[in-house]
């Protein structure tokens, strides 16, 4: 491409502003919400509520410290992390031998069970957790982190089934074969072959599920009492909370998620050097 | 099949979290009143600390309160020992209610027109009154320069409030007037006890009447000259305190949070009058005890507990509800206390006053009843539909959901035999 | 192991599953919207929903802001994940950036944009600053329903594109850079690349991240009900109403019927639009 004439190169040079601007434009895009967001947490009430809002906050910290001292807080976030971990979990473990039958055989009922996994997500909760949380009480499930995780899975199964079917159904099944006629049976072909390439599914999976597990609140809030997670806990009364202190508990909410984003992300395009195949 | 999961790792793992609950002594008091966060706290801090027992009070909204109290009635065995919520919420749950009347109260002396309303019906005392509140006006000092000429802010009338609201919206520019028209907010209390009281000295049987279409024509001038923001509007502190309106209609505790936070800046006074009188309504939040209750002594306790003198102060303090009970208030109390309580004083003691009550005998229809006033509201002030046509077409909704409900009028309206008649 | 039952087998757990946690509760929920309490089969509470006067507001509303929504956050999603994949140096801090909304709950964004739209809010007080306003405008008024139905577009593009694009991008990193780099030995332009090489390959996931997206916008509520209010009503708001403030589970469930209905049916259409073959074709 650098041996193309000056005219190319010119309009190489543009294009390669116009990527770093959109780029920009994209990540001011999501990014000042957030800051608004991060800036009324880290104001005074009167600030919240002032107009026209300053543009610097004060850099108060009473609002955050509000919701460290709350009663309980300190539970609830790691009910939460227990909750999400046993949905990721589950999901994955669950899921991911689902996406790849989907991906690599045919058989009779399949599109039935494409359309049953997407009915979870299509169907709303609210409704579902009247008889499921008469079914928990009954059985024993009931405030326990693994009866929410199990709803939260329901939740995040179509993710997990769809999107590593998906991924399966990207990677030539001659690639597979091609490890089978070396020698490997199924189960190392896949584990050799196959699993480095779907990590990044796996690791977008496991986001999904972690976040919607992190997130929800309604299920939480009907099925757990003492192992109340940490959205249930706030978010239920943030509602009626004064703007000041809605700010800061949605701050608090939104810091685990991202963190965890965070630590995961890298995998979401781990095979990048690999799929030079 | 995927050993990077450790599969075994995770069975143990999950095994851990298996674990049920572990303390039954604690009670779980499971309330929809005293979410905002500061209520919850000073809940838990200060009125609950004084009980015996432990209590574990966890608000919800009316979703999760609604479902969890359901699912443990169908399963029968639940954890809640304790419901908290309004008056309107228990009426359509009162089968599922123990019988509250062996409570010894001992000599407090209980507000009897609740303990009434408390048997929702029927002959049993199902919720036992817990707190109170109503509906007041408040507003921003600098509007009160605007108020018409003559008028008195204490002794308003409904054509005063809109001949204010207009000024305030010529001098300053945009509609300085707000009203709780939001999801969450609480309108159809204002339609059913303050507006058609005041214009048609009923709530049920004069619906659609003659009065009723002056009341709603009246309403509709009084939002021409309200904020149009009003639609998102549904605690009317938050509006108050960041200026986006002036003067406001709204519940007590939703307007505490601007009297705490800038005592001198907001008044509060009664709500306006109409030719029939000035129509308020007192709201009543109960306790009551679900017949699945784990610990039906320790529930018990724990709902005598809540009206002690003592505790009714605390929770007055905690949530800006006041006390159902005889008791003497004492002389520290927050600023919202002080101005909502001298605002209710004014408008119960009002020559005009034409105090209603809540709705009772309508079981599980409670929120239909609701809906119809809400309905009405929307089509003709916000869908520009014709008065009447809508109004007769309500009606038969109304008229459907009293006969289904087999409820008698209350007051305003007349008793009646049988279901209160709509004309 | 049998490949002929093998594929059962794999499934067996998710189905499983299924069974127990969801169609089991779902079927309860179900049988409310056509039968009565005594257990007569009954289409009255399909009609009561439909004949009700909010019914059609609520149904146009959420058609019309998945249709505005769903095609602009796929071409957004598509663009950014096309864009990481380009990038050499900052790809980790770009994609950390763009999928921050994922982590922001619908609640947390209702409230966030709210703050930006409200009559005191951000937006407002920089007009004002700027000196184009005189006075506050009330952009969420209920005479606005345009400027509502803007504001919701927007907030519901800030926070769910990101599901998209976390999908599509695990995809696009499957994708060979030899196909590409043939493609342009050939003298294919980039847009013809991204047309004949990028999408066609891309297809499973793009069908995963509209199939997901769709069923998700469907169900779309609390953002619309933190800036429309009582404005905008829409499926999942009735839901809620019908449940919990008007108490008739009859009716609440006909409307998760029919949530259940449109979305099996737009998954189906999107399905058939961008079917994908067994396993991937090889060059």
């Amino acid at each position: 491409m650098s041996t193309a004439g000056g005219r190319v190169a010119g309009n190489d040079r543009l294009a390669h502003w116009v990527f770093i601007a959109t780029t920009v434009v994209l990540c001011g895009w999501v990014l000042v919400p957030i800051w608004l967001l991060i800036s009324n947490t880290l104001s005074t009430a009167s600030e919240v509520n002032s107009f026209p809002k300053p543009v610097v906050p004060s850099l108060n910290t009473e609002n955050i410290q509000f919701f460290l001292t709350f009663h309980g807080a300190g539970n609830a976030l790691w009910n939460s992390i227990q909750v999400a971990f046993a949905t990721m979990i589950m999901a994955i473990s669950v899921g991911a031998p689902a996406g790849y039958a989907l991906s690599r055989f045919d058989f009779r009922g399949k599109n039935a069970f494409r359309v049953l996994v997407l009915m979870t997500r299509a169907f709303p909760l609210p409704l579902l957790a009247l008889p499921m949380a008469i079914l928990f009480i009954r059985v024993g499930l009931d405030d326990t982190v693994i009866g929410l995780a199990i709803v939260h899975t329901t939740l995040a199964l179509p993710f997990a089934v769809l999107i590593t079917f998906s991924l399966f159904s990207g990677i030539p099944i001659e690639l597979e074969e091609a490890a089978w006629t070396l020698g490997c049976n199924r189960l190392q072909a896949f584990r050799k072959v196959i699993l480095p390439l779907v990590l990044p599914g796996l690791a977008a999976s496991a986001i999904f599920a972690f976040v919607i597990s992190w997130n929800e609140v309604f299920a939480a809030a009907v099925l757990t009492i003492e192992h109340r997670t940490l959205p249930a806990f706030l978010l239920q009364s943030l509602d009626d909370a004064p703007l000041h202190l809605k700010f800061a508990g949605g701050t608090m909410l939104v810091l685990p998620a991202l963190i965890f984003i965070f630590l995961v992300r890298k995998y979401l395009f781990a095979m990048w050097g690999i799929a030079n195949r | 099949m995927k050993p990077f999961l450790k599969t075994t790792l995770a069975a143990l793992f999950t095994a851990g979290l298996w674990s049920g609950s572990t303390s039954a002594q604690e009670l779980l008091f499971w309330s929809k009143q005293a979410k905002p966060v500061e209520e919850a706290q000073a809940m838990r801090d200060k009125v609950l600390s004084g009980f015996e027992g432990d209590v574990d009070f966890q608000p919800n909204d009316s979703g999760p309160w609604l479902t969890r109290l359901q699912a443990e009635t169908a399963a029968g065995s639940g954890k809640i020992a304790v419901l908290g919520a309004l008056h309107g919420d228990f009426t359509t749950i009162a089968d599922d209610l123990v019988d509250l009347s062996d409570i010894d109260l001992g000599d407090t002396a209980m507000n009897a027109t609740f303990m009434a309303l408390g048997m929702l019906g029927t002959d049993e005392q199902k919720y036992l009154p817990w707190m109170q509140a109503t509906y007041v006006m408040a507003a921003n000092k600098k509007a009160l320069e605007h108020l018409p000429e003559g008028a008195d802010v204490m002794a308003l009338s409904y054509d005063q409030l809109i001949a204010w609201s207009k000024t305030m919206a010529e001098k300053t520019g945009s509609p300085k007037f707000g009203f709780p028209a939001g999801p969450k907010g609480l309108k159809h209390r204002f339609f059913q006890g303050y507006l058609y009281p005041s214009y048609t000295n009923s709530m049920v049987t004069k619906f659609a009447s003659a009065e009723a279409e002056t009341a709603w024509t009246v309403f509709k001038d009084l939002w021409a000259v309200t904020n149009p923001g009003s639609t998102g509007y549904s605690a009317m502190q938050e509006q108050l305190l960041s200026e986006e309106v002036w003067v406001a209609f709204d519940h007590t505790a939703r307007l505490a949070g601007a009297f705490n936070e800038r005592p001198d800046d907001f008044i509060a006074f009664p709500a306006p009058a109409g030719p029939t009188g000035r129509g308020f309504m007192p709201v009543v939040a109960g306790v009551a005890i679900p017949k699945t209750a784990p610990d039906m002594e320790g529930a018990k306790a724990l709902v005598a507990y809540m009206t002690n003198p003592s505790t009714q102060i605390e929770t007055l303090k905690a949530t800006s509800f006041f006390p159902v009970v005889d008791v003497e208030l004492p002389a520290d109390m927050p600023p919202a206390v002080q101005t909502s309580g001298a605002a209710i004083a004014a408008m119960s003691g009002a020559a005009d006053a034409n105090p209603g009550l809540l709705p009772v005998g309508l079981g599980d229809l409670g929120g239909q009843f609701n809906q119809v006033y809400v309905d009405a509201f929307e089509r003709i002030v916000l869908g520009g539909e014709d008065v009447r046509a809508v109004l007769d077409n309500q009606a038969e909704e109304l008229r459907r959901i009293m006969n289904e409900a087999n409820a008698p009028c209350w007051a305003p309206d007349a008793a009646s035999e049988g279901p209160c008649p709509v004309e | 192991m049998n490949p002929r039952t093998l594929p059962y087998w794999l499934l067996a757990p998710a189905l499983v599953f299924l069974c127990v946690f969801f169609l089991y509760p779902f079927s309860l929920v179900a049988w409310q919207a056509i039968a009565t309490d005594e257990g007569v089969l009954t289409t009255q509470y399909l009609q009561r929903m439909a004949s009700h006067w909010k019914f059609d507001r609520a149904l146009t509303n959420t058609l019309l802001l998945t249709a505005a929504v769903v095609p602009i956050q796929l071409s957004l999603a598509l663009l950014m994940a096309t864009m990481v994949s380009k990038m050499n140096r900052g790809r980790d801090v770009v994609l950390y950036i763009w999928t921050i909304p994922l982590g922001i709950s619908d609640l947390a964004a209702g409230l966030i944009w709210l703050a930006i739209f409200d009559q005191t809010g951000f937006l407002n007080s920089a007009l004002f600053g700027l000196g184009m306003i005189e006075q506050p405008v009330t952009f969420l008024g209920y005479q606005n329903k345009t400027t509502i139905f803007v504001a919701v577009m927007l907030a519901e593009i800030w926070r769910a594109t990101a599901i998209m694009l976390v999908i599509l991008v695990a995809g696009i990193g499957l994708i060979p850079k030899e196909y590409n780099e043939a493609a342009e030995v050939f003298g294919a332009g980039r847009w013809k690349r991204f047309t004949k090489v990028t999408l066609p390959l891309l297809k499973p996931s793009l069908q995963t991240a509209l199939v997901l997206r769709v069923i998700l916008a469907f169900e779309v509520f609390a953002v619309v009900s933190a800036l429309g209010g009582t404005n905008l009503p829409v499926l999942m708001g009735e839901v809620y109403d019908w449940q919990f403030k008007l108490q008739d589970s009859h009716i609440a469930a006909s409307y998760a019927l029919l949530i259940l209905a449109i979305s099996i049916a737009f998954t189906l259409l999107i399905m058939g639009l961008l079917r994908t073959p067994k396993g991937a074709q090889t060059t």
